[in-house]
């Protein structure tokens, strides 16, 4: 067992036996939401990392978290069953806007706006079925009255903190299931020049689509799980442009490019909004998307491989100061 | 003949002209966007926000210090104006030479930015101009005066566009760089000089578009994510940069949601033509007008 492998056992087991040392539900609550959020930005990054900038992802949780939450209610459906018809809806979604996208060719400033109006439809769709989700008020599911792991409701934040832990590991290992795989090149290649890797035999509308879907998949998973933890979404909560936006925003500062990066993001991103909200009270509101908006501003012009992805960068030019005169580029830190 | 004439009845002629009238409007929002995607190569995320700050403008010089809906009007234009040249001076100049996506995300941050400097200056209450505009009959269709002003004014405010891109030098050199940004530069045009000039001509249309919207909705911290959306749409329909795509698209996706709202909600007309603009793209993914590859 190598250094590396130790420190990410020890980092595993004091994850795991934090909720039996620290019961504080609070701090439980805001270890949780930061692990949900985390998941969401991994899943949003596994297609940004390679350039193809989603605003639709909104639409992707959106979509997760109120199919789960409208079956649940209206036709009394496990979540057990729900989650699994919402991911089937969510990447039924990202094919059909996905596939033409690729096999058309939209790509950049048009990939952007085509999925930015996906998470304007979903929006639009919850506020105008207002009947039956709604509307801008939010919807709860309702709580059961008969088994609570049936219906994956749990009072105890200590299951649910566990819950989360493992999928948010689940994401770091998808991530690095496709780290690891020859779709990555394929990914990598494809975001330089797109006309080039055709050539050069790489399938690029089914590498996109593939990409997309396990996006799309772990997005909207991402958003049932927050439906069942919070008990209460609303389209301005998980679904519309201010919910994608906000994934790119925390990918972005924390890293793009790294693994943890977007756990990072999440962890500045949550704890600054609860530390504004605790130490300014009502008067705060508003002042966090003020610092997000000048930060992710200063981040894209001065350090858009993120927080964690510039500091891994310098251990590793401070390690070798000699032998790596270039890190590796990245699409999204790259001069043309 | 008498089932058309059932179909075709008072309110649909009306909801369609109501969408003309709205046509106008969105044009003129799309405009602005297409001018400087046009020239500059970059995507104003924020542009809606811009329009917000303008309408804040335009309520604040109305109800709160009493300036006159005229006066105010060029003053909201001018300080609209200014943010655009602001925003491409610290933003999207640093960012020239990086990849485009990256331009797009940091307006992104400044869509953030304004909106929340909204909540934070203006609080969340929705505030009205308070200036009611008498409703036009005609026969029994009802057409507000608000919207026929802003039609005409968006009117207006695109033949001047035109007429400045045609007839000036700055006009020309504006549509020259529009075409090819590294010759220019050696054809002895500032292009510096030029895109700060092309910026704070976006801005001011949306500054007229701003002084337009107060008329006809409250204005609060949000309302460029109900706006914003749409002008995108509407560009990118149009085919992102074509003046004349952009103004088809902005009528054509005007009539969808105004009809498309009239059977039900509002909202319904929106899908409708989000759904509509889905599958245009994979029809025509360079703009309505544009002809296929």
């Amino acid at each position: 067992m190598n250094t590396r492998q130790l420190a990410v056992a020890i980092a595993g087991a004091m994850l795991i036996a934090l909720p039996f040392v620290h019961r504080d539900p609070y701090h439980l609550h805001i270890l949780i939401l930061i692990l949900i959020w985390s998941f969401a930005y991994t899943s949003w990054s596994m297609m940004g990392r390679f350039g193809l900038v989603s605003l639709g992802h909104g639409g992707f949780m959106g979509v997760g978290a109120y199919v789960t939450a409208l079956l649940w209610n209206h036709l009394g459906i496990w979540p057990w069953i729900g989650i699994p018809i919402a991911l089937v809806c969510a990447g039924a979604l990202a094919v059909i806007v996905g596939y033409p996208c690729f096999r058309f060719r939209i790509t950049g400033h048009y990939f952007v706006l085509v999925t930015l109006a996906l998470s304007g439809i979903v929006l639009q769709i919850i506020t105008a079925t207002r009947d039956y989700t709604g509307g801008s008020l939010g919807y709860t599911p309702e709580r059961t009255k008969g088994n609570h792991v049936l219906a994956l409701q749990f009072d105890d934040k200590t299951t649910w903190y566990m819950i989360a832990l493992g999928v948010w590991v689940g994401g770091l290992l998808i991530w690095r299931w496709v780290d690891r795989s020859m779709d990555r090149y394929a990914l990598e290649a494809i975001s330089e020049d797109e006309d080039a890797a055709a050539a050069a035999g790489v399938n690029v509308t089914w590498e996109k689509l593939k990409i997309t879907v396990i996006s799309a998949l772990m997005t909207a998973f991402a958003g049932a799980l927050y439906c069942q933890y919070q008990m209460f979404i609303s389209p301005d909560t998980v679904s519309g442009i201010a919910v994608s936006l906000q994934m790119v925003f925390a990918a972005i500062v924390g890293g793009l490019y790294v693994a943890l990066g977007p756990t990072v993001g999440a962890v500045i991103t949550i704890l600054m909004a609860e530390i504004l909200r605790i130490g300014f009270g009502t008067k705060a509101v508003g002042w966090d998307n003020l610092i997000y908006g000048v930060l992710l501003v200063l981040f894209i012009i001065f350090l858009p491989k993120g927080i964690l992805g510039s500091v891994l960068d310098a251990i590793r030019n401070w390690r070798r100061p000699a032998a790596t005169p270039q890190s590796r580029a990245a699409p999204l830190g790259r001069a043309p | 003949m008498q089932a058309f004439l059932d179909i075709f009845d008072i309110y649909l002629l009306e909801a369609a002209i109501n969408g003309i009238l709205f046509g106008g409007v969105l044009a003129l929002l799309a405009l602005g966007l297409n001018l400087i995607f046009g020239v500059i190569d970059v995507t104003w995320i924020c542009y809606a926000e811009l329009i917000m700050i303008g309408m804040y403008g335009m309520y604040y010089l109305v109800s709160f210090y009493g300036v006159p809906y005229w006066v105010a009007a060029p003053m909201c234009i001018l300080l609209v104006a200014g943010l655009g040249m602001l925003l491409h001076f610290l933003v999207i100049a640093p960012l020239l030479s990086s990849p485009p996506i990256n331009q797009l995300l940091a307006t992104g941050g400044v869509l953030f930015f304004l909106q929340s400097f909204a909540t934070v200056a203006f609080g969340i209450e929705f505030h009205n101009i308070g200036i009611q505009l008498p409703v036009l009959r005609f026969g029994e269709m009802n057409f507000s005066y608000a919207r026929l002003l802003s039609f005409a004014a968006a009117l207006i405010g695109m033949i001047s566009v035109y007429v400045f891109m045609k007839r000036t030098y700055t006009g020309t050199a504006i549509r020259a760089i529009a075409q090819d940004r590294q010759i220019m530069a050696l054809m002895g045009v500032d292009t510096r000089k030029i895109y700060l000039i092309t910026s704070a001509l976006g801005g001011a249309l949306a500054g007229l578009a701003a002084c337009l919207l107060v008329l006809l909705y409250d204005v609060h911290p949000f309302i460029g994510l109900s706006i914003g959306p749409i002008t995108f749409l509407v560009c990118v329909l149009g085919g992102l940069g074509n003046f004349v795509g952009g103004f088809v698209a902005a009528f054509v996706f005007a009539q969808i949601i105004s009809l498309g709202g009239m059977f039900s909600d509002l909202e319904w007309g929106y899908v409708l033509a989000f759904g509509f603009f889905i599958i245009m793209m994979f029809i025509r993914p360079a703009g309505l007008l544009s002809r296929r590859s």
